[in-house]
């Protein structure tokens, strides 16, 4: 690993053997209970902290590991995967995107609060911006807060939020202000706040993540659970974004290779007209395409993330990046699903999964439409 | 009280071990490896023991060529202290891996040697016991508790018939079984402590040990593949089938 790749040392290989340990241990034997219970048991997140997984990503001030780059991320995230659940990603990690605004603009109090409860799996976070009214137009989102002396009193509803019928702390987009990008503040909404209510939304994919819709009826806020100044929220959102898209970029990866792998395993031992499939050259180029479209993926991820960690914000090549690890995510699983016939298309199977979750990944976290407009007007057309 | 632990890389437990074709042992080149899971369980009781405050000190060590670093750095970040690389390239059997580790303990002046059982290499068995009667000192195997009391410890160890819990005079030699504990999962800030944390090289002529060979091995093969199975249908012909095969 460290002589193939600059990014990666041997601490990053020790990382990975250890994650590996741990979805092969703690995850993978029970995924499928979990995508019928609908979510994820609580006890999972301990068992992740426990083990120094859900830390990773933040600093220490906050209850998180120094020192852990971008690259620990893209590992750990790639190691999850082998679980083949997008859903189990997306919920366990859901302090991913819901967390960063708290480390990155809390107080040590709020840090204290909301951060460290969270990644020491005591608490579930989850991050709520989408509402009923539109997830892309993030600008004129519709929730309103509003200060009542030292409370904001909340009224509005969310929808879509991953982790959102577990959650014990909700980063919620609201409005604060007048209209438009400049009137938008982010909250840390408890779950037990009076007037919050929630209902459970069935899904296509991502079953064992739980994902709300939430209605705020007269919520009262206080003021100190206010993440960053007043009606300056929208640059924060964005900020969050660029982190949360280079992470879907990895999972599309990361379940582009476990596709991969799933195939030429089967390829490999299933025999067709008395020769096994990886010897008919349809199905070995099909193998060596997934291979090219992922290393591509994999390449312009490790640079991104170097240039991410090196203080640059590349925002019109995350939005592109995003598109073309999905976009390879789809291709590949598609071809994958093809390679495994009738078996590839049963419920148990991990491309059958991964398939069906290629599309909230092209959706969630800025749709690719989204992505392409961001990316035109960044550069510049 | 210092312990010494001694870990040894071995192909890793997960990969499907393949003959090399000229029968001179397996394929090694290019094969993932990784710590022998018994020498896991025996740094994991020795952190354990460190964390109850019955050993100060824990000391790895290895013998084996440069990639054996990897495995010592695993053991630094599972808990020891330091590490000591006794460097060899070649093939190691066990007596002299016994001789090698017995000239460690007796510098370090431990009073607990814990290693595996057996590495799930070889399955040999053989080294921690060689350890204990090179030093004459006492020796409990196939440890499933262990317990220091003074300059005693309590071994509960693993035997046909059950459970034997016996009294070992320290310094003592411990092997450990499966159930003796579950090995941690190593956190990233104790991986990344462990890079910083010292190795000591040492070599068997520095330790005076000539290695030796005590055995040839004289061809490795696969296990026999297993012939296709027959499906019956009815107890009765099931019965007759054994009684065909003479198992009945
Ligand atoms: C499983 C799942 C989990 C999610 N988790 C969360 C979460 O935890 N927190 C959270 O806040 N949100 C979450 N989301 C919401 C997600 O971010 C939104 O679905 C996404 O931002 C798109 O918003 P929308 O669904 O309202 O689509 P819309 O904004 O209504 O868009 C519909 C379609 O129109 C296209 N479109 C929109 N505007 C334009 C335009 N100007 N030009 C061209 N095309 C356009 C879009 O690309 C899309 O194809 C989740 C979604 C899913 C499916």
């Amino acid at each position: 690993m460290g002589a193939s790749s600059p990014f990666y040392t041997a601490e990053h290989a020790d990382f990975r053997e250890q994650v590996r340990r741990f979805v092969a241990r703690e995850i993978t034997p029970h995924i499928e209970r979990w995508e019928t219970d609908g979510e994820l048991p609580r006890a999972l997140h301990r068992l992740a902290a426990d083990a120094g997984l859900l830390q990773i990503g933040f600093p220490a001030d906050c209850g998180g590991v120094d020192g852990a780059d971008l690259f620990y991320e893209i590992v750990l995230t790639g190691e999850l995967a082998r679980a083949g659940s997008g859903g189990l990603i997306a919920s366990l990690m859901s302090h991913g995107i819901a967390t960063p605004p708290v480390a990155a603009l809390g107080s040590a109090e709020q840090k204290k609060r909301f951060a460290e409860p969270v990644l020491a799996g005591d608490k579930i976070a989850a991050l709520a911006i989408t509402e009923p009214g539109g997830g892309s137009d993030v600008a004129n989102l519709k929730t309103r807060a509003v200060r009542d002396g030292e409370h904001y009193v909340v009224d509005g509803s969310k929808t879509f939020i991953t982790s959102g019928m577990r959650a014990d702390l909700l980063t919620v987009a609201v409005r604060t202000g007048g209209d438009g990008l400049g009137g938008i503040s982010l909250l840390v909404i408890e779950g037990d706040t009076p007037g919050l209510s929630r209902t459970p939304l069935q899904k296509m994919g991502w079953c064992c993540s739980d994902t709300a819709t939430l209605y705020f009826d007269g919520c009262r806020v206080p003021v100190a659970n206010r993440i960053g100044p007043e009606n300056q929220g929208f640059v924060a959102i964005m900020r969050n974004f660029n982190h949360e898209r280079i992470m879907l970029a990895a999972q599309a990866w990361a379940f582009a290779e476990v596709c991969y792998d799933e195939s030429l395993a089967y390829a490999r031992q299933r025999e067709t007209f008395g020769r096994p499939l990886i010897q008919r050259q349809v199905i070995r180029h099909k193998l060596v395409d997934m291979r090219m479209q992922i290393d591509a993926v994999k390449a312009q991820l490790d640079l991104l993330a170097w240039r991410v960690m090196q203080g640059d914000v590349p925002i019109a090549e995350l939005c592109l990046l995003k598109n073309l690890a999905t976009s390879t995510l789809e291709a590949v699983a598609s071809e994958a699903m093809q390679v495994l016939g009738g078996a590839g298309y049963l419920r148990g199977s991990a491309v059958e999964r991964i398939y069906r979750e290629t599309k909230v990944l092209t959706i969630g976290g800025g749709s690719r439409e989204i992505m392409k407009d961001l990316a035109a007007r960044q550069l510049g057309y | 009280m210092k312990a010494l632990v001694s870990v040894k890389r071995v192909v890793d437990y997960n990969v499907r071990v393949q003959v090399k074709s000229d029968g001179s042992g397996v394929v090694t080149d290019g094969v993932k490896h990784s710590m022998n899971p018994f020498d896991e369980i025996a740094m994991e009781e020795a952190v354990r023991l460190k964390e109850k405050g019955k050993v100060t000190e824990i000391v790895a060590v290895t013998i084996g060529g440069a990639k054996n670093e990897e495995t010592l750095r695993t053991a630094l970040a599972f808990g020891a202290d330091r590490a000591i690389h006794v460097k060899e390239e070649g093939e190691v059997q066990p007596l002299t891996a016994a001789k090698a580790l017995a000239a460690v303990l007796k510098k370090e002046d431990a009073k607990l040697f814990i290693c595996g059982k057996q590495a799930i290499d070889d399955d040999a068995n053989q080294t921690g016991q060689m350890v204990a009667a090179l030093l004459d000192i006492a020796q409990a195997t196939f440890a499933s508790k262990v317990e220091i009391e003074g300059d005693k410890a309590k071994v509960t160890r693993e035997v046909d018939a059950g459970l034997e819990t016996i009294e070992v005079d320290l310094p003592a030699v411990v092997t450990t079984d499966l159930r003796l504990n579950e090995p941690r999962y190593l956190k990233l800030p104790d991986i990344m402590k462990a890079k910083k944390k010292p190795i000591d090289a040492t070599s068997f002529g520095d330790l005076g040990v000539t290695p030796g060979a005590g055995f040839k091995v004289t061809k490795t093969t696969p296990p026999p593949t297993r012939s296709k199975g027959v499906m019956v249908k009815t107890v009765d012909e099931l019965v007759s089938a054994l009684k065909g095969k003479g198992l009945l």
